[in-house]
């Protein structure tokens, strides 16, 4: 028998019972578009993830002194002090690495900002006047502070959209000139960052920046000329590597250390970054994948249970078929075609439904939350439901077909 | 009319077959040994009462069901030896059926029925002529749009012969054929097969009235799974075309 007639003869058995074939569709569509919407909002929780960590700063290399060791216990993360300013200028040297466009150090000191009767907690860092560029920053107003801000201990400030929003209201053109203090330290603000966007790895723009020496003299409670971090500029993204490994080379003669696993710091590029992160919404996605596909092993077992009726109800039909010639192979063919035809096309409806939902959701996306991602629908996802739900109306359908063939005629004739 | 298979040798031998059934705990034999054989162009009639095996031996003989022991030879070939797929080949292309109850396949239109035989042969040019064409010699070419629900029982009949013959079977077997229609629908679905066996198509009916009999050439007698009765008799009905 040819697959055209096989088709056409499970479409006919189908819209025999037209509700239940469309019932049974429907539990296989909930299933492809469960899929596709789930991966859709996993994978636009990657995309967005990426685009954060782009937004950090392009090609850029953070190195953080190593965790301080006392007496062979290590303190945790960040603990040591073995990162120094002349370190930072010996990144900067050309000559000793050449992919470095350039490095700047980054002292925290988180404090409350105070502005008239308004108060706000925001990050606080020190920093030199090559901060806006390798972290990323446009400004709505004013401009950075100066290296001869820096020389003085200036006590002049940067502050981002988050900062201005809430202690001038958002207009950051009146922010510029006022005086705020910082620890009960009066600084003047300089400049404003333009908005980032809101981000999952924190708000980037809920930032103020210092002159690193203000930030030592004034805002330090006392530690000292404390480096937390140097983050590193690579000329672009081909030298990130390289730009890395001069780094790591400039530190380790500085630092008197020959063998690279006794380091005293560590390197983080951002490629490192948007692997770590990758990996963590890549399974993000599986999860949400696999919870949807088992509505879609469930829609399955609905196509089975509904083969199944169709089998006992249309025994006699066998029995006339196989009377008048039909072989097993044909009889199965008819049944398989039908449930895989149930699913396939399930399977096809689900798929405009989830990608129309997940576009929907797409546009709706801000409204909901703002820390809500966009849905990105992906292709291999699209493609993988229907494989999978064509896949699942054949397994499911072999053994009810099967029951259907292995039928002995004279059994299925007297069958009332 | 639909011209017939050229003549071959006898068609179907059966040599002490026995037909055993298993209900439960309880075996039941259906058929205790019977033997007997059918030339090509008989028109022959198996009679006997509910129970008697009939049925059984027209399974047997359609290939719809295999004896427990025993020999049945259809053209020559022990049916025994042949797999299911074989069988399927035989029920399509040398024996064609018409059923007590029909057996129409519902929602599918009179035409489709018909054409249905030559789907399984694997027929891909000429099949909805051929299917035309064979309700056509049952008369029911204007019919042929109507699904089996829009047809009267003479009609549904009717086209079932059609269905059995559209594959140009040398043997016809019908199954109580008359059982489900009034009088008037009988005795055309038997003249209709009697012209198929004037024109040289066995022809193997089941019945249990004797004036459906009467229109068979010889007439077979079962009782309790065992041959009674074999005689050749006159056809005692006159058929005018």
């Amino acid at each position: 028998m040819k697959l055209v007639e096989a088709l056409a003869l499970a479409i006919s058995g189908l819209s025999a019972n037209r509700l239940r074939s469309a019932l049974t569709m429907l539990g296989i569509l909930i299933g492809v578009a469960a899929v596709i919407v789930l991966v859709a909002v996993g994978n636009g929780t990657s995309v967005q993830v990426q685009k954060q960590v782009q937004s950090l700063g392009a090609n850029i290399i953070t190195i953080f002194p190593s965790n301080q060791r006392v007496g062979g216990v290590s303190q945790g993360f960040g603990t040591g002090q073995t990162l120094t300013q002349a370190d930072v200028d010996a990144l900067n040297d050309k000559s000793q690495a050449p992919d470095i466009v350039t490095a700047i150090p980054i002292a925290q000191a988180n404090g409350i900002m105070v502005y008239q009767s308004q108060n706000w907690f925001a990050q606080t860092s020190g920093s030199t006047p090559d901060f806006p560029q390798v972290r990323n920053y446009d400004f709505s107003a004013g401009a950075m502070f100066t290296t001869g801000d820096v020389n003085n201990s200036a006590k002049v400030v940067v502050i981002g959209q988050t900062v201005v929003d809430n202690l001038f209201s958002g207009d950051f053109n009146s922010a510029i000139g006022q005086s705020i203090k910082i620890n009960r330290q009066s600084f003047r603000v300089v400049g404003t960052f333009a908005s980032k966007g809101s981000s999952g790895l924190g708000n980037q723009d809920n930032v103020a920046v210092v002159p690193i020496t203000a930030a030592w003299a004034y805002l330090s409670g006392g530690r000292g000329r404390n480096i937390g971090q140097i983050v590193v500029q690579a000329t672009d993204a081909s030298t990130v590597s390289a730009a890395q490994s001069e780094a790591t080379q400039v530190l380790l003669n500085r630092h008197n250390i020959g063998d690279p696993s006794q380091a005293d710091f560590t390197t983080q590029s951002q490629q490192d970054i948007q692997n770590t992160l990758g990996q963590i919404t890549g399974i993000l996605t599986l999860v949400l994948g696999a919870i949807a596909a088992i509505s879609l092993v469930v829609g399955g077992i609905g196509i089975m249970n509904i083969m199944l009726v169709t089998v006992t109800e249309r025994t006699r039909e066998i029995g006339i078929r196989k009377a008048i010639g039909a072989r097993r192979s044909d009889i199965l063919l008819q049944f398989l075609i039908e449930s895989m035809f149930l699913s396939g096309f399930g399977g096809i409806l689900g798929i405009v439904v989830g990608a129309g939902l997940s576009t929907y959701l797409a546009t709706i996306a801000s409204r909901i939350s703002t820390s809500f991602p966009p849905p990105v629908v992906s292709i291999p996802s699209v493609l993988l439901a229907f494989g999978v739900s064509v896949g699942i109306g054949l397994f499911f359908g072999i053994y009810p077909a099967n029951r259907a063939a292995i039928l002995k005629p004279i059994e299925a004739l007297r069958y009332e | 009319m639909i011209p017939a298979q050229p003549v071959r040798a006898p068609t179907i031998e059966l040599e002490e077959v026995v037909k055993v059934y298993r209900m439960g705990n309880i075996q039941v034999h259906a058929l205790r040994g019977v033997s007997f054989s059918v030339a090509e162009g008989e028109f022959l009639a198996i009679m006997g009462a509910s129970g008697s095996g009939k049925s059984t031996l027209m399974n047997i003989i359609g290939c719809l069901d295999l004896p427990s022991s025993g020999r049945y030879l259809l053209d020559g070939v022990d049916v025994r030896m042949l797999n299911d797929n074989q069988l399927a080949a035989i029920r399509n292309r040398k024996i064609g059926f018409v059923f007590q109850s029909f057996n129409l396949i519902p929602r599918s239109t009179a035409l489709h029925n018909v054409e249905m035989p030559l789907i399984y042969a694997g027929l891909t040019r000429n099949r909805r002529q051929r299917a035309m064409a064979a309700l056509d010699a049952v008369g029911l070419a204007d019919r042929a749009k109507h699904q089996p629900s829009e047809l009267s029982g003479g009609q549904q009949q009717r086209v079932a012969v059609a269905r059995a013959l559209v594959t140009e079977p040398a043997i016809l077997l019908a199954d109580e054929p008359t059982g489900n229609l009034d009088s008037e629908s009988s005795t055309e679905i038997m003249r209709l097969l009697v012209e198929l066996n004037d024109d040289g198509r066995t022809i193997v009916l089941i019945t249990h009235e004797n004036d459906i009999a009467a229109f068979a050439k010889r007439v077979v007698r079962l009782k309790d799974g065992l041959i009674l009765e074999d005689r050749v008799q006159e056809r005692r009905v006159e058929v005018s075309a």
